[in-house]
């Protein structure tokens, strides 16, 4: 008798613990997918004020200054019409903005924004899908600032990235973009910047060559595209850091992230 | 039996033609031959020649590796001087003549590095 009591008793302690553990999993559960969407440490973004942007509907100082810098290559002459929508290299572009958030429009909604032209580039998403698929973690997040980083010497080609990305931020290099000598094809490249070859994906860096720079000299970190923007519309900083102007803005200002719904977290933010 | 004559014949054939570059060299007087390449008259190199000579392939990638993917982008040379990580922009600051410098030995050695299919040249291509 003695030893059914004690199994009794067993099985209730047992039993109480396991209903109070469970009852505590989903407080554990809420408390990390609260701390999930924040990035984990320091990770540099972009707010991009859309109706700034729209002062000038026929700009193209930012992507000029970035494929300038980039050595990006003007491919347009060199494949037929039909394919070059397809085939063209870039790293920052405008998109329509029924576009740019397929979710986030109606028909209604404020007339400057119909049909109107945004920038958008690579978002550095703080969970990259581009990052999950890459066989030889030729592109990578870095853990150092988030930048989704490429690595061309490792690129096989293989375009999983061009496929993950729900953002079109990637780009591949169907022909040879910068045919040598360079005269025959037009003015030579950057030549503080490599090139590329036929074969590997490119796009936007966060230009993180500039970045290695400030470091190096202790000067300032604008990308290029910031810096080039003649109304001023592209804000750039770390968004972990409360105290710097990306997160200022985001404060201020009512922000879009482009396809959210995805859970890609992207780190371009847009005032519209 | 009776081939003996023609089997020890066509074995000579065989070499005198397998050994054609050996002895057209040393028949022109080219047995030692080195190419030779036109250095930089100024500067010091980011390490020592005779580390440069054989290893600056190992060098390069290492740079690549710790640049590219470690964000790593100073080298300190053995007299503690320090240098950016970059083959167009560090390498080729002082050996500017990639022509008469990297090709002439790379031909020699029948070797063909990827390198200059992305990194710009200044001049020399």
């Amino acid at each position: 008798m003695a030893d059914t009591r004690d199994d009794r008793r067993t099985f209730l302690k047992v039993a109480g613990a396991s209903v109070l553990g469970a009852a505590a999993v989903p407080a554990v559960i809420a408390g990390a997918s609260s701390d999930a969407d924040k990035p984990a440490g320091k990770q540099w973004a972009m707010v991009i004020d859309v109706q700034r942007c729209l002062r000038d509907q026929g700009c193209t100082k930012c992507f000029d200054a970035c494929h300038q810098t980039h050595n990006v290559p003007d491919i347009s002459k060199r494949v037929p019409p039909q394919m070059l929508a397809k085939r063209i290299i870039k790293w920052i572009w405008k998109e329509h903005y029924e576009g740019a958030f397929p979710e986030q429009q109606h028909e209604y909604m404020r007339q400057s924004l119909h049909g109107a032209q945004v920038p958008v580039l690579c978002n550095h998403c703080a969970n990259p899908p581009c990052v999950r698929v890459c066989p030889t973690q030729a592109t990578w997040k870095r853990e150092s600032d988030g930048i989704v980083m490429m690595d061309m010497h490792r690129c096989i080609g293989c375009r999983y990235c061009v496929v993950a990305c729900p953002y079109g931020s990637r780009s591949f290099n169907w022909i040879t973009p910068w045919p040598r000598p360079f005269e025959e094809h037009g003015t030579p490249p950057n030549m503080k910047y490599p090139t590329r070859t036929k074969g590997v994906v490119e796009k936007c860096n966060f230009c993180a060559e500039r970045l290695a720079e400030s470091l190096r000299t202790g000067g300032p970190y604008v990308p290029a595209c910031v810096e080039a923007c003649p109304t001023r519309a592209m804000t750039f900083g770390d968004v972990s850091d409360p105290g710097s102007d990306v997160r200022r803005l985001l404060e201020a200002r009512y922000t879009i992230r482009r396809k959210p719904g995805l859970g890609t977290r992207p780190q371009i933010y847009y005032i519209v | 039996m009776s081939d003996r004559s023609k089997i020890f014949a066509g074995i000579a054939v065989f070499l005198v033609l397998v050994l054609f570059p050996v002895w057209y060299n040393l028949a022109n007087g080219k047995a030692g031959y080195r190419p030779e390449v036109v250095k930089p008259k100024t500067g010091k190199c980011v390490m020592d020649t005779e580390y440069m000579l054989t290893r600056h392939m190992e060098l390069l990638n290492q740079w690549r590796d710790e640049y590219v993917r470690q964000s790593d982008v100073m080298h300190k040379s053995p007299d503690g001087k320090q240098y950016v990580k970059s083959l167009s922009n560090t390498c080729l600051d002082c050996h500017d003549n990639k022509a008469e410098f990297c090709d002439r030995c790379h031909n020699y050695a029948g070797v063909n590095p990827y390198c200059w299919d992305c990194h710009v040249i200044r001049k020399g291509r």
